[in-house]
């Protein structure tokens, strides 16, 4: 029974930063009808300079517990690159939509080389980082307190993020320019300016996931195209545009990732894109998307 | 007599292509075997793309399927004919591409793509973890075959490869190009452009959008085999790499270089990228970002691709001629 705790803790914390990428392409997914592949690689940049922030904090001697928020603004402050990123993809809106997935396409295979030129081609990882705040342990049950944290801040995140989209009155523009961006350009909303901040708001989603993620895994420049196949599965099986789908297709992703390397090594990926290729097949607009086709 | 200007480039192409053994170092023209292959996979993959306007992002699969194909039919069953193995990766190819086209063709535009690549990641995932069948991540042995009949056993594999397989697979493409040459001028290819340019319309006029579409996907699918037997022939070995999604991604990027609205664009792209790649990667241990730039610059800048460029340029000639 607790080993099976421990799975689904293993499973729920990755979902955690599933969701947080995920939730970054259906953000930008939603308003801007585009399907950021480099989302991956803002999840990429995040883990290499949350790498970075940890190697110096811990030569400096900073506190332990300044670690965790230190990693959240880290992410925080990278998504400063996401307004001139948004300027690039500017100049492909309203063209073909394989034109727009080849340029974020073309966007990964560059990042892939900042990554190299900076940070080297082997793997970067910190050596049990993940256990600063100690494990969690009752009877066989364990966990490290990390992890917690990394998922009670994803929930935070989420919920933050609802609060944002329903109650606010930006979160309001928000949604109108994703339903209607000609009427909402009409009504006076700067879709210009909307198109840049929820551009952004997606690459902090990504960079926070990637230095949450770095104390537990290693940094490596496939990071960024493995994880970001994984987080299309969530939005596919979620519904893509759906923020509540990103959630649900997380927990879906993550837990059966967790389940299937204990129980089934080989079957590990291709379950996933076994319910994947089941849900796009009876419905194709995924657990809670509209239907668009 | 009016001169088709597309039939002259065709023309004088082949022509180079034929001579440039006995011109250029051997390593250039072993370089042109990888062009072959992609360039093959590429007029399939443009039948999709450009001709229905279908934008499979998993269509490394097909090069995996040929590849693989390549390696059970001469590794495992021991067929040493190339002639047979390409028959059977054809067949092979069609008959997995038909459920998965059953699947897709239901779909247009950024869902047919993720269907696709989702089929291409699972076919991958498989390759990658059924060590026992596939060889993992170390892939499987492709031997050297034979080709209509004769061994060649006298030419060591670069004399070979950069000899009788050079011709072997200029005649593959020109082949490739010629039946392909007259799908897209067929009244089915005209059917496919319909459904194309407005599929309802299509629907209207009484024309199969859906069988259309699977038909499509099928051809495609076998011309991408094709291309991936070549291609494993060549390296001796088929292995996941080929079929993961960044390999689909390439084949996209090639198809927009060369421009995908014509129908030499693919085979340019695939020249284009080849010499490139090849050139990057022995100038900067940074050559993916070099594509990367090169290719976020066609996207914003020459949609159209290299062919559309020449095209542009040939009507600004003629018209500074009037």
């Amino acid at each position: 029974m607790s080993a099976f705790a421990n799975i689904l803790a293993g499973g729920v914390f990755h979902a955690a930063v599933l969701f947080l990428v995920a939730a970054g392409l259906q953000l930008v997914f939603g308003v801007q009808k585009i399907v950021n592949l480099a989302c991956g690689s803002f999840y990429a940049l995040g883990a290499y300079f949350g790498i970075t922030f940890i190697s110096y904090a811990s030569h400096l001697g900073v506190s332990p517990w300044l670690i965790f928020p230190g990693l959240i603004v880290s992410g925080i402050l990278l998504g400063f690159i996401g307004p001139p990123i948004e300027r690039v993809l500017r100049t492909v809106y309203g063209r073909d939509e394989s034109f727009q997935l080849l340029l974020t396409f073309a966007l990964v295979l560059i990042f892939q080389d900042v990554f190299k030129f900076i940070w080297g081609a082997n793997p970067r990882s910190l050596d049990s980082a993940y256990l600063i705040y100690g494990i969690l342990s009752t009877g066989n049950f364990s966990m490290p307190v990390y992890n917690l944290f990394v998922i009670l801040a994803a929930i935070a995140i989420a919920g933050g993020l609802g609060l944002f989209l329903q109650q606010t009155n930006y979160g309001r523009l928000l949604r109108a320019t994703a339903e209607n961006r000609s009427m909402a350009e009409a009504l006076g909303v700067d879709v210009r300016r909307i198109y840049s901040a929820v551009f952004t708001l997606g690459a902090v989603l990504g960079t926070t996931a990637g230095a949450l993620v770095v104390p537990t895994a290693a940094a490596s420049l496939d990071m960024a195209i493995e994880f970001v196949i994984e987080a299309f599965a969530v939005v596919v099986i979620g519904g893509l545009g759906s923020m509540r789908g990103a959630l649900v297709g997380a927990l879906i992703v993550g837990l059966i990732r967790a389940l299937s390397i204990v129980f089934f090594p080989e079957l590990e990926v291709l379950a996933i894109y076994l319910i994947v290729i089941g849900v796009l097949i009876f419905r194709p607009a995924g657990l809670f998307g509209r239907s668009l086709v | 007599m009016t001169i088709n200007p597309a039939g002259v480039a065709a023309l004088i192409g082949t022509a180079v292509l034929l001579v440039l053994p006995s011109v250029v170092p051997p390593y250039y023209v072993g370089l042109m075997i990888p062009f072959f292959g992609y360039a093959i996979a590429l007029l399939g993959f443009n039948l999709l793309f450009g001709y229905t306007g279908l934008l499979s992002f998993g269509h490394a699969m097909f090069l995996g399927l040929g590849a693989y194909g390549a390696a059970v039919m001469s590794g495992v069953l021991g067929v040493k004919s190339f002639e047979l193995v390409l028959l059977a990766v054809m067949l092979g190819s069609a008959v997995v591409a038909l459920p998965i086209a059953l699947l897709c063709a239901r779909y247009v535009g950024i869902f047919f793509g993720m269907l696709t690549l989702a089929f291409g990641m699972l076919f991958y995932s498989f390759l990658f973890k059924f060590y026992h069948l596939t060889g993992g991540d170390s892939g499987m042995r492709v031997p050297r075959m034979n080709i209509l009949g004769l061994t060649f056993d006298r030419y060591n594999k670069i004399e070979f490869l950069a000899g009788p397989f050079y011709y072997y697979c200029l005649a593959l493409l020109i082949i490739a190009g010629l039946v392909m040459w007259r799908i897209v001028h067929s009244p089915f290819g005209l059917h496919l452009k319909t459904i194309r340019d407005n599929s309802r319309k299509a629907e209207y006029l009484g024309v199969h959008v859906h069988r259309f579409r699977l038909a499509a996907f099928v051809i495609s699918a076998v011309f991408g085999a094709v291309g991936g037997a070549i291609l494993a022939f060549r390296v001796g070995l088929a292995d996941p790499e080929l079929v993961y999604w960044t390999q689909s991604g390439q084949l996209v990027f090639m198809a927009v270089l060369g421009g995908f609205s014509n129908f030499f664009g693919p085979i340019i792209g695939a020249l284009t990228y080849t010499l490139l790649q090849d050139q990057l990667q022995s100038l900067t241990e940074y050559w993916r970002s070099m594509l990367g730039i090169i290719l976020a610059l066609i996207v914003i800048g020459f949609p159209g691709g290299i062919a559309g460029l020449a095209f542009d340029l040939q009507r600004r000639l003629a018209r500074r001629r009037q």
